[in-house]
């Protein structure tokens, strides 16, 4: 791997591709598509098989001098390893999700998924803080597109509200970003990270990143634009949306807030949590009465969301990589679900819940992987999230049992609203004639699925293959914070034992007194 | 015996995972042979390792699997730990799951989903093992939930009913209160041990015993905090009061099902978890109250329920509550040799009495209520010696002179004198609800034999029967039975029965001694506690024999009632209707629930969205700035040209002018 630039080569073989799919036919732009993330994947593959766990914390770094100071400067840790090789996984199944679904300007829905890609893997892999930032805003390029060009009735709506929420928060951002290059003297991350700002001036770009990461993530109450974005968008643009970018508000969390920031981060956790702890409720709860599957989905991605904002905010160990865990989990299973829904979309043309009923008759294979991601999605342990909830909220409970109490209630308000989702889906009577004539999943959609269904179970079972790369970058960052890191209200004071056990009794003494 | 040991646990993952992939792509004899071979042999497996360790010759051990996680100082992999405790939970587990697997073989014969119902079954055991397995309590968590799913499936197995879909939420979600609990006491736990490994727990945890933590505020005594949110999971797991009201509903299931996961195994987790975790709930003397008292009342409240109710499994699952009552309060005293016992004795003679009910249910065309029974003693004389053999051991007939007695006699008796014989308040009461709660359990038990097996049929009432014969009750006249004829179970469910009703006779009389009396069998896989136990022989007559005395009075009370005088029931409703109301009703708990709990969840969730989100948020959000822009906009009219990527590419080509500007 010495010296070839492999970051470099994952950013243009999906643009080339995303080019090259303007100026072919539709279905050449399927394939060429499908060939291009699938390289990409590779590369991802070799990405991580080369990356070497324990070393540098910097891997795969390429720097080019631009222009005054802007750089053009690549590199990658575990964390951002592992978001990228998110996004290159589900890139192909995307493509494959829309094979048949889109058939109208298919050169240009390619296209915009593959420089979606290069934008993604560009943020995770950017060490300029403005390229950084270019990646981040631009990314919403193409989202916003594939909302309003190819979404459903109500896209002009949904993809306005989600341009005017980020453009508020990044506005803000970037203000804070020229602030501190001029103080710092470099736009490096990596220096960055360790720069000791004043802590005055923390308070307010810390505030000026939350504006713009609350909103990526989505926290209460800026999240109400996800649900809208997620109805309107085409399935694989669903998938793309809550798998990668709910995650960019995470990873902006992990990545600049908190190394960068540390003494506003542990002053203002009281505003995450309130926050966090409010989106878990309302959100589950709102969640429960949805009639349209996307939204019910949509508003759990908020409260898992919720779960990670307060872990990050925890300052230990658990908790931070409990939030890249429910991060990496949610990913998967999120997109599961939202081609879940795609499968039977395609068939019904409706995400209303009660159009369906006993799909477990006529479709059982597919009640399978959705009962699996479904399961997923509340936490069963054996799965993705069940990982990233357990030591997510174990971070928590060192840092309040208040707030572990709160977030610990979605466990039960999560299995609520999924199993009620479940059971009016694939369970009950068929009520609908033609939701009972639907057949079952074919190939491309058993491709998909299985897929997903693996990388779940590997997360759940073996999690070290995930938790390996970034255990070093975990332990650097908890180092960081841990000057600033509030205690917690647990406080265990160690007393002189007790003599003896509960349930001690003097038996013989009894016997000599002839009791009996 | 590191191999048995994997091959007890992961057979039945595999043969789960076969019968399901390959579903109806084969015959279901394959899902049914597959599934139930690999129970066969992990069952023919479990018991040499239970004789080895009756006998002395085993010690505990630990089969590692495979990494789990490692998260800073948090660490705990798969691994499978046999001691003495998990070898009785191995038996138990795998041999009534094997029998189960056999009898479904005659009893869900029809059912076209047969592959489905095997690979369940399947999974669940499995599950089940890794639960009992566990060597560190996350592993044991995983087992948990995995019961819980396997148990979600199987009560929705039918789920083209509402009730059965209905039922399967219910007991999915009461039991994540209880994992609320659960999950808080571990991570209690490991942020008072750092480590989630259970030997190590037990170890470090007298030490503990005298510390203090701060919880929501408070500042409670660490073991009494921890071990009360421990114990929250156990409760939903052993669907104890408060949190009991989804094992009755699990009852959708089918049968074999209930006598399994809903009788036998799963149900007893928590009485497990609270074994395992023995040592470390002795030092935490306010939890054991609480386990006391919640265990003391279930067992009494659960028992009234049951002299009530008409369906024949709702009545032993009622029972089924109130056994696991005499377990907790046995284990809340302090003597968990005992509990286990009793968990042990009423696995089998619980199992026994469900796969009879559902022998009977099978002879009866699929009905369950009691009140359209009756007479088939003559009809069905097998199924009917060996609830026969079932009844008389969860009554606990025996005689302690003799030294003679059924499997209940042994274990249930030995609950009441050890809490007479701990001598607190607390365990003095729960004695004595405990001895009014075997009275009830013999008056139901015995109502439940002569409802069924005595008197006239009154089959004809039942609409299954109606559809059977094709008769209503007015055409059949003077013959109630409306011409029908219950037949025996086949072979391969009497078979099941007739182990079971062994296991129902003897398994108090062969194993009482070294479960109660032998410190040296469970080598120190579970707190036992010598005094207690010698005190608990040392009890005066009148308490030994206040079980046998009750029971006695049980059965005169049903035969009067149901037998010599069939009025009486009738006329005691009459006499005292709010009573019976309160009491049928099941105290009125899932009312209840469903007003505080259900009903406002969604009403506040329909505010939350409407009033919320769309009608503060985004009214006053995003749209609220829209109107503002629309307004002042007319200047930038032309700009606006409402096309989505004009606006993106203003703000791309804004973008690069703000930077250029700063950076020049």
């Amino acid at each position: 791997m010495d010296g070839f630039p492999i970051l470099t080569a994952m950013l243009l073989v999906p643009l080339l591709a995303g080019i090259g799919c303007f100026f072919v036919a539709a279905n050449a732009a399927r394939w060429l598509a499908l060939m291009g993330t699938l390289l990409t994947f590779a590369l991802g593959v070799m990405l991580w098989v080369n990356y070497e766990i324990g070393g540098p914390q910097w891997q795969f770094t390429e720097t080019a001098e631009l222009f005054a100071g802007f750089k053009y400067a690549l590199g990658i840790d575990g964390i951002a390893l592992m978001l990228i090789m998110l996004s290159v996984f589900l890139m192909p199944i995307c493509i494959l999700a829309s094979w048949n679904s889109i058939t109208k300007r298919v050169g240009e829905y390619m296209a915009a998924f593959l420089f979606m890609e290069v934008l993604m893997i560009g943020v995770f892999a950017a060490q300029d803080l403005f390229l950084f930032y270019i990646f981040f805003e631009a990314g919403l390029i193409p989202m916003y597109l594939i909302i309003g060009v190819w979404g459903g009735d109500n896209r002009i709506y949904a993809s306005y509200k989600f341009f005017l929420y980020t453009l508020f928060g990044s506005v803000l951002m970037l203000i804070a970003m020229f602030w501190m290059v001029a103080q710092a003297g470099t736009s490096d991350i990596p220096t960055l990270m360790q720069y000791d700002f004043p802590v005055a001036a923390q308070f307010w770009l810390f505030l000026a990143f939350f504006a713009s990461f609350a909103v990526k993530m989505p926290m209460w109450p800026v999240h109400t634009w996800l649900p809208d974005a997620h109805v309107q968008a085409p399935t694989a643009g669903s998938v793309i949306l809550a798998g990668v970018l709910l995650k960019l508000g995470g990873y902006g969390f992990i990545r600049f807030s908190l190394p960068m920031f540390p003494d506003a981060s542990a002053e203002l956790a009281w505003l995450i949590f309130a926050l966090s702890m409010i989106a878990v409720v309302y959100t589950s709860l709102v969640a429960l009465v949805q009639h349209d599957m996307k939204k019910l989905i949509a508003y759990s991605s908020v409260a898992h969301m919720a779960l990670v904002t307060a872990s990050l905010f925890a300052f230990n160990v658990q908790g931070l990589e409990g939030a890249m865990m429910i991060m990496l989990g949610h990913g998967l299973v999120s997109g599961a679900l939202f081609l879940c829904v795609g499968v039977i979309y395609d068939r019904l043309h409706t995400r209303e819940i009660d159009r369906y009923g006993g799909l477990s008759i006529n479709m059982p294979y597919y009640a399978t992987f959705f009962l699996l991601f479904t399961m997923a999605s509340i936490g069963l342990p054996g799965t993705s999230n069940f990982i990233g909830e357990f030591l997510a909220l174990a971070g928590i409970y060192q840092a309040s049992t208040w707030v572990a109490l709160v977030c610990t209630t979605g466990i039960i308000l999560g299995a609520g609203y999924m199993l009620y989702l479940y059971r009016r889906v694939a369970f009950g009577a068929q009520k609908n004639e033609d939701a009972a004539a639907m057949p079952d999943m074919d190939a491309r959609e058993w491709g998909m699925m299985a897929a997903l269904a693996a990388a779940v179970m590997w997360m759940g079972v073996y999690p070290e293959s995930f938790l390996a790369p970034m255990r070093a970058d975990i332990a650097a960052l908890d180092a960081r914070l841990a000057a600033a890191a509030p205690q917690g209200d647990s406080q265990l004071q160690v007393g002189p034992p007790r003599a003896q056990a509960a349930n001690a009794i003097a038996f013989e003494a009894h016997d000599e007194e002839g009791a009996h | 015996m590191q191999t048995q040991i994997l091959l007890i646990v992961f057979l039945p993952l595999l043969a789960s995972i076969i019968a399901g992939i390959v579903n109806k792509n084969a015959p279901s004899v394959f899902a049914k042979s597959i599934t139930t071979g690999a129970l066969f042999v992990s069952a023919i497996l479990s018991w040499p390792i239970f004789f080895a360790f009756l006998n002395g010759s085993a010690t505990a051990e630990v089969v590692p699997v495979l990494k789990w996680v490692q998260s800073g100082s948090m660490s705990f992999d798969w691994e499978l730990r046999v001691d003495a405790l998990t070898a009785v939970m191995l038996v138990v587990i795998n041999s009534v799951s094997a029998l189960v697997h056999l009898y479904s073989w005659g009893y869900m014969d029809e059912d076209p989903d047969q592959p489905r119902f095997f690979a369940y079954l399947s999974l669940f055991t499995f599950a089940m093992l890794m639960l009992v397995t566990a060597n560190n309590l996350v592993q044991m968590f995983f087992g948990w939930e995995g019961v819980g799913l396997a148990s979600y499936l199987l009560i929705g197995f039918w789920f083209k009913k509402p009730t059965a879909g209905a039922a399967a939420i219910k007991a999915f979600v009461v039991n994540r209160v209880g994992d609320l609990g659960f999950m808080l006491g571990i991570f209690g736990t490991y942020l008072v041990f750092q480590t989630t490994s259970i030997p190590e727990i037990l170890e470090a945890a007298p030490a503990m015993s005298g510390s203090s933590i701060g919880f929501l505020g408070m500042r409670l005594y660490t073991m009494d905090i921890l071990c009360i949110l421990l114990f929250i999971g156990a409760m939903g797991k052993s669907a104890q009061l408060l949190l009991h009201t989804w094992l009755p509903d699990a009852m959708e299931g089918p049968t074999p099902v209930s006598a399994l996961i809903h009788a036998a195994t799963m149900v007893t987790a928590g009485v497990f978890m609270l074994c395992r975790l023995s040592p470390m709930f002795e030092t935490a003397p306010t939890a054991l109250a609480i386990v006391t008292v919640i265990g003391a009342a279930t067992c009494f409240f659960a028992a009234t329920i049951g002299t009530t109710q008409w369906d024949i499994k709702r009545v032993i699952a009622y029972s089924t509550c109130s056994q696991l009552g005499y377990m907790f309060f046995a284990a809340g005293v302090g003597a968990y040799n005992v509990a286990m016992f009793h968990l042990f004795t009423h696995a089998f003679f619980k199992a026994l009495l469900f796969l009879g009910a559902g022998s009977v249910i099978h002879a009866m065309h699929h009905e369950q209520d009691m009140r359209y029974y009756g007479g088939l003693r003559k009809q069905i004389p097998f199924t009917f010696y060996a609830m026969l053999a079932g009844t008389l051991a969860i009554t606990g007939l025996g005689v302690y002179h003799l030294g003679v007695g059924f499997a209940g006699f042994w274990s249930k008796d030995a609950v009441l004198e050890v809490a007479f014989a701990r001598g607190t308040e607390i365990s003095v009461m729960s004695f004595w609800l405990g001895v009014g709660a075997a009275l009830l359990t013999s008056f139901y038990s015995w109502r439940l034999m002569f409802l069924t097996f005595w008197g006239k049929p009154r089959w004809i009432e039942s609409e299954h029967i109606q559809h059977s014969v094709h008769k209503t009750p007015a055409d059949a006249g003077e013959d109630t039975t409306g011409g029908y004829h219950p037949h025996e179970s086949p072979i391969a469910m009497l078979v099941p029965l007739a182990l079971l009703t062994v296991g129902a006779v003897a398994a108090g009389q062969m194993f009482a001694p070294k479960f109660l009396d032998d410190a040296a069998f469970w080598a120190g896989s579970i707190f036992y506690n010598e005094n207690l136990i010698q005190a608990m022989h040392a009890v005066p007559y009148w308490v030994k024999y206040s079980a046998l005395v009750v029971m006695v009075l049980g059965f005169i009370g049903a035969y009067i009632a149901y037998i010599a005088k069939p009025d009486i029931p009738a006329k005691f409703v009459a006499a005292f209707p709010w009573l019976h109301k309160f009491v049928f009703n099941k105290w009125y708990f899932d009312e209840l629930y469903d007003r505080i709990f259900v009903k406002p969840a969604f009403w506040f969730g329909r505010q939350f969205w409407k009033l919320g989100d769309i009608g503060t948020i985004d009214r006053f959000g995003p749209n609220g700035i829209a109107a503002v822009v629309e307004r002042s906009s007319v200047a930038a009219k032309s700009i606006q040209s409402g096309y989505l990527y004009s606006y993106a590419l203003i703000m791309l080509l804004g973008l690069v002018a703000l930077v250029t500007w700063v950076l020049f």
